[in-house]
């Protein structure tokens, strides 16, 4: 969308203000905005999310998602740091949700309004045994047996390759 | 490249076969999920990709939902086959690495039979979709759901008891719904009261984009409008909220095209006569001049003022007068300076054919 006030450059600052009792919304890109008098947070980075968890820690005060003091938290499953999720936008793997969990918890309330999942339950496979898909437990035996050869693991390769195949 | 696996090139949507198919081109639903325990796009490493797409590959050929799937597998192919799947909305442009200086990652795939689809390794792991005729949020959701069902007891995915599914980007978790239509709304944006109705659509947690999704520009006043937050709703209340404010959305348009019809019938018919001569006997045409041309004639179509084309016709002219399209029915580069001439030639070729 471009820019209501140039229309040339890309819109990416959604301005509302009351005017005259009623709300107008203005789309306006980088410059605009600065000229409009609005802080855009310096440098816009390539990743909206970046951008707007980017714009309200450089905001500082008690708006503060991100807190820059949890910038050196590390997910210890997969080496992230929060400085990394700030950056990009995204986190590095699914244990990144329990590590940052306290800072993930403001964010989602934020973009969501919510941050407790409704929706559908999802049941892991094989989570319980009556139900659990016996295809599953063979395509997880496959894994498996991949990452066993990958890493050299012959013998337990070849004790995975017998369970496949009675499995078959 | 065999698209012919698929009914019309995996678009069976351009049918126009489903409800208000003249003002809702289509319907989509993408679930986003992530298998437990492997590292995110962001982190992954190259190994984790294509034991990514094993393991989804393999799950997918002992389903009942994607085992006659096609695959293709966009890191061993050139960029114009890359940028045609694009083009028919079966890949996202970061999968098919059509970003400046970009290439698409090792293990970065689609998999998609008939109507339904998975994109591996792409901001997810998996981004299973659908896309339908006309205004069916209900049918592409069915669909889809069934397929991530499926997928879910042969996969684990990364699933928290409080956040729900876990994805790489914290504005898809929850459900990794988004539901969208893509709408051709002329009507509401000659009587400039567009701009009205998106401004209201953010207040009620709904967003648009242009013809291609994420940063794509609006042409040919096609939209399409998606739910905006993910997580905190189920996924019926997500798919009722937006299929309710689209229902009104049409409605408005139907009006706004009343109004118009009330206001400046010569004007209209001018315009949509206009439109269906410059198509029917030009002899060069720019993907965007088309794109325009052909959102009078649908309009024309839509309140009768012109006896055809058939809406599968114009259908299939938003998707292949494309560059990509174009240059791989050609033979040609996608940058090739022809290829207005081309297109014009394509146009009046299909047209032509129906009127016939």
């Amino acid at each position: 969308m471009l820019c209501d006030n140039c229309k040339e450059r890309d819109a990416i600052i959604n301005l509302t203000q009351v005017e005259h009792d009623s709300k107008v919304t203005l789309h306006l890109c980088e410059q605009c905005a600065q000229q409009k008098g609005v802080e855009t947070g310096g440098a816009v980075l390539k990743s909206p999310l970046g951008n707007f968890l980017g714009a309200v820690v450089k905001g500082g005060s008690s708006g503060a998602l991100v807190p820059a003091s949890g910038d050196g938290l590390r997910c210890p499953a997969c080496g992230s740091t929060l400085r990394d999720f700030r950056d990009s936008g995204r986190l590095g793997c699914d244990q990144c949700y329990s590590s940052f969990d306290t800072h993930l918890r403001d964010l989602l309330r934020r973009l969501h309004g919510s941050s407790q999942h409704v929706g559908e339950r999802y049941e892991m496979p094989g989570a319980d045994g009556a139900d659990s898909d016996p295809r599953s437990e063979l395509l997880e035996l496959k894994a498996q047996l991949r990452r066993a050869v990958e890493g050299e693991n012959f013998e337990l390769a070849a004790e995975l390759r017998d369970r496949i195949r009675v499995l078959e | 490249m065999d698209l012919s696996l698929l009914p019309d090139g995996g678009m069976r949507w351009l049918d126009a076969s489903g409800p208000k198919s003249t003002i809702v081109l289509s319907t989509r639903i993408r679930l986003a999920r992530n298998v437990r325990g492997v590292p995110f796009s962001q982190r992954a490493k190259d190994a984790d990709r294509t034991g990514v797409l094993e393991r989804v590959s393999e799950a997918a050929a002992s389903s009942d939902h994607l085992s006659s799937a096609v695959a293709f597998h966009l890191d061993q192919m050139e960029r114009p086959e890359r940028q045609l799947l694009h083009e028919r909305h079966l890949v996202s442009k970061e999968l098919a690495g059509l970003e400046r200086d970009a290439r698409p990652r090792p293990g970065a795939a689609l998999l998609v039979q008939d109507q339904v689809g998975v994109m591996v390794n792409e901001e997810d792991h998996l981004r299973l979709h659908g896309m339908w005729s006309g205004f069916d949020v209900e049918g592409a959701y069915a669909a889809v759901e069934a397929v991530d069902a499926e997928l879910g007891r042969l996969v684990p995915f990364a699933f928290h008891p409080e956040f729900g599914y876990l994805t790489s980007c914290p504005t898809n978790a929850g459900t990794g719904l988004r539901a969208s239509v893509l709408i051709h709304l002329p009507g509401l944006v000659l009587t400039k009261e567009i701009t009205k109705v998106l401004q209201g659509l953010s207040q009620v947690g709904l967003t648009f984009r242009g013809l291609y999704g994420e940063g794509s520009d609006v042409v040919g006043n096609f939209f399409q409008l998606s739910n905006q937050t993910t997580l905190g709703k189920t996924e019926d209340e997500l798919i009722d909220h937006l299929g309710k404010i689209v229902r009104q959305v049409v409605e408005y348009e139907e009006q706004a095209r009343d109004v118009l019809l009330r206001t400046a019938p010569e004007e209209v018919e001018d315009k949509t006569w206009r439109a269906y001569g410059l198509l029917k006997h030009a002899r060069r045409l720019t993907f965007e001049e088309t794109m325009n041309l052909l959102s009078g004639v649908r309009l024309g179509v839509g309140l009768n003022l012109l006896p055809g084309p058939g809406v599968y016709t114009l259908n299939k002219l938003l998707i292949y007068t494309q560059p990509a399209h174009l240059a791989a029915m050609d033979g040609r580069s996608t940058g090739d300076r022809e290829l207005p001439t081309v297109r014009a030639a394509f146009v009046r070729r299909l047209l032509e054919a129906e009127s016939s």
